[in-house]
């Protein structure tokens, strides 16, 4: 546990490897967006530009053989858990290389050897396999943590709350990370939820809640080791909320009619993660564009990968039905 | 040869891979120290201890989540779903996330998890405490599905589908948990994809699952009086389904009936037909015949309960009909 007690925060140095991370993300979404809109992509895609600091944050916050659950908006949480863009970007493409050999796609990603058991397109659907993870890990007596990103508009879905009562009941090594950027597609919070502070809905469980905001990446990590040694002692599961922005439409090409035009571009100029980060460590113009090029060259090598990948035989698609 | 109960059959299955395999342990609603609303686990609390015999919430979505979640990271949980009816509640997990993963993750998954459900007419609960919905499941690929009608059966499938890789529905039928029947000493696996034949016969032949193959025997031994001789056989496994063993009985009877408490319509009868028809074609002698529930939720007075799921009376009407009598 000295490596755990020793990672509270995060050292400068890392920091900048941080800032690398989150742009590597959102150079990537961006490069999906424009491949989708070029007509490349197929299926329905969602992209987490502006949240890039929850999935970077939490992931970082990890220990080898602690596991993710993740949503329809994946792409961040897949590639910050450590899936290579390659893979991701091979599955958007439907080609066997992807990281789910292309049965999954954008809504499907997984990674299990990295410990990701999935994005899933059933708002809710993968939090009780969480709850059922920690707790064999509680079974089995082994040191693991097994975390749960959702949106706000998922604590509206019944499984949100039977998994979270579950979970606090048997006290499992689980985090539920609520990422909540207060949209649920085109309904904003004060319409599908009856209370403004979504923690209160862990607290109605008995459950510690912790709160950070999730355009500051350094409180994310900060709160989530909190969190994961809360959960990795023994003392139960943890809600973390994370105040965060949808700086995008809901999917890609999402008009975005029920929305202020000017909401987004305010959002944009004060709450960017990347930005904030960016301004906190100082870093110029010259030293950022030598990481952008960096980052901007790997998401481009992942688009040549994934073009150049293999479809799959369609008869393939009568595989992996049964094990 | 010991002699057990359905129930005490169900119970030995569990207990003893219980006993064999720590990754093995069982949760529902009401399953410790009550032993199951059917009695099923009694006694397991006290062998096990509450990690391993664990009382849920009523919460169908979260346990069978859970256990989904637990067979993903290697554990062989079974879920025990009070009632057949509640497994609405828990579809989406079992529909949309254990029957898939595998495949969406591109095999990357395995979901060893068993649910167990029960449920039958029978004893008037009305209209949701006792449906027949196994053909909801059988029409999921990924899934597969058992329904056992006997002691020896229920014990040795429900063994293969602990120690299956795959997602499996196991149905059992409140009605059987009474019965006893001789067993083998120690347990033998039963292959899931494998038919039974219950009685030989000539003349035709009934494919029935659970409560029906029962009833169908005891229409069988009615029809020999009436000098017509019937084959009955029980598929057991609905997901794989052992074609091969119902088509070549009917190819020797040239007679089919197909036997099941679910209603009728777009019952696992109908795929049943659908496989003789096209693989026994002509071979047949007369249309097969479809027995089951009429299309009515299970009303709560004995006697509309009575009339509206079918009995050994239906079974013997169809029989005679496919000879002309
Ligand atoms: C059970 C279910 N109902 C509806 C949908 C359609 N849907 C997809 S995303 C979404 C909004 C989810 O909002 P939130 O949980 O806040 O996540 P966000 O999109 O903001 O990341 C909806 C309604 C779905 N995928 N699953
Ligand atoms: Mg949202």
């Amino acid at each position: 546990m000295a490596k755990v007690e020793a990672r509270k925060t995060l050292p400068e140095s890392d920091l900048r490897d941080v800032l690398r991370e989150m742009l590597l993300i959102r150079r990537f979404e961006e490069k999906v967006e424009e491949r989708f809109r070029a007509g490349e992509l197929p299926g329905f895609l969602h992209v987490a530009i502006g949240q890039e600091a929850c999935a970077v944050g939490v992931c970082r916050a990890l220990e080898d053989g602690d596991i993710i659950a993740s949503t329809h908006r994946a792409h961040g949480h897949t590639l910050a858990k450590g899936t290579h863009p390659n893979e991701l970007m091979a599955e958007l493409y439907g080609k066997t290389e992807g990281c789910s050999h292309g049965y999954g796609g954008s809504m499907h990603l997984y990674d299990v050897q990295h410990g990701n058991m999935g994005a899933n397109a059933v708002i809710g659907g993968g939090l009780p396999h969480i709850t059922g993870a920690a707790l064999a890990f509680r079974m089995r007596g082994e040191p693991r943590v097994a975390v749960a990103f959702f949106g706000d508009g998922a604590t509206n879905i019944g499984t949100f709350h039977e998994s979270l009562n579950l979970a606090q009941l048997w006290k499992v090594p689980a985090v539920f990370v609520l990422e909540d950027n207060h949209w649920a597609e085109s309904t904003p919070e004060s319409q599908h939820s009856p209370i403004r502070d979504l923690s209160e809905r862990a607290k109605a469980f008995g459950m510690k809640a912790l709160k950070a905001d999730g355009q500051d990446v350094e409180a994310v990590y900060k709160t989530t080791r909190q969190a994961l040694e809360h959960a990795r002692s023994g003392k139960g599961p943890v809600f973390v909320h994370l105040d965060c922005v949808r700086l995008h439409g809901h999917y890609i090409g999402d008009p975005q009619v029920y929305r202020d035009k000017d909401e987004a571009r305010k959002l944009a100029e004060t709450r960017d993660p990347i930005a904030m980060l960016r301004d906190k460590l100082g870093i110029g113009g010259d030293e950022f564009d030598v990481m952008d090029a960096e980052v901007t060259e790997i998401v481009e090598a992942s688009v040549e990968f994934a073009k150049s990948g293999t479809d799959p035989a369609p008869e393939d698609a009568l595989k992996n039905v049964y094990a | 040869m010991p002699e057990l109960s359905y129930r005490e059959a169900v119970r030995d299955a569990l207990s003893t891979a219980m006993r064999q395999d720590d990754e093995v342990f069982i949760m529902g609603e009401d399953i410790a120290e009550m032993g199951g609303s059917m009695g099923v686990t009694a006694g397991m609390l006290d062998e096990f201890g509450p990690e391993r015999v664990r009382n849920t919430p009523i919460s169908e979505m979260a346990l069978a989540g859970a256990a989904i979640g637990a067979a993903m990271q290697g554990m062989r949980p079974v879920a025990e779903i009070m009632y057949e009816d509640f497994m609405t509640l828990a579809a989406e997990q079992v529909v949309n996330q254990a029957a898939k993963l595998r495949y969406m993750s591109g095999g990357q998954l395995t979901v060893p998890v068993v649910f167990r459900t029960q449920g039958g007419a029978g004893w008037s609960p009305g209209a949701q405490h006792a449906q027949q919905l196994e053909a909801w499941f059988v029409h999921i690929p990924g899934l597969k599905v058992v329904f056992a009608s006997t002691p020896e059966d229920v014990r040795g499938l429900l063994w293969s589908s602990i120690y299956d890789d795959n997602p499996v529905v196991f149905f059992e039928h409140r009605t059987l948990y009474g019965i006893k029947g001789d067993v083998p000493e120690k347990i033998e696996p039963i292959p899931i994809g494998k038919a039974r034949v219950h009685r030989e016969g000539e003349d035709v032949t009934v494919v029935a699952t659970g409560r029906l193959v029962h009833e169908s025997l005891k229409a069988a031994e009615e029809a020999e009086k009436e000098g017509v001789s019937v084959e009955v056989v029980d598929p057991r496994t609905l997901q794989p389904l052992d074609e091969a063993t119902l088509v070549s009985s009917v190819k020797k009877t040239n007679r089919a009936v197909v036997a099941h408490e679910a209603v009728t319509r777009m019952g696992f009868g109908a795929e049943v037909a659908s496989v003789i028809q096209y693989q026994a074609f002509d071979w047949l002698d007369a249309p097969v015949e479809r027995v089951g529930a009429k299309f009515a939720p299970l009303p709560f007075a004995p006697v509309m309960e009575q009339f509206v799921v079918p009995h050994a009376d239906d079974v013997l009407a169809a029989v005679l009909r496919t000879v002309g009598k």
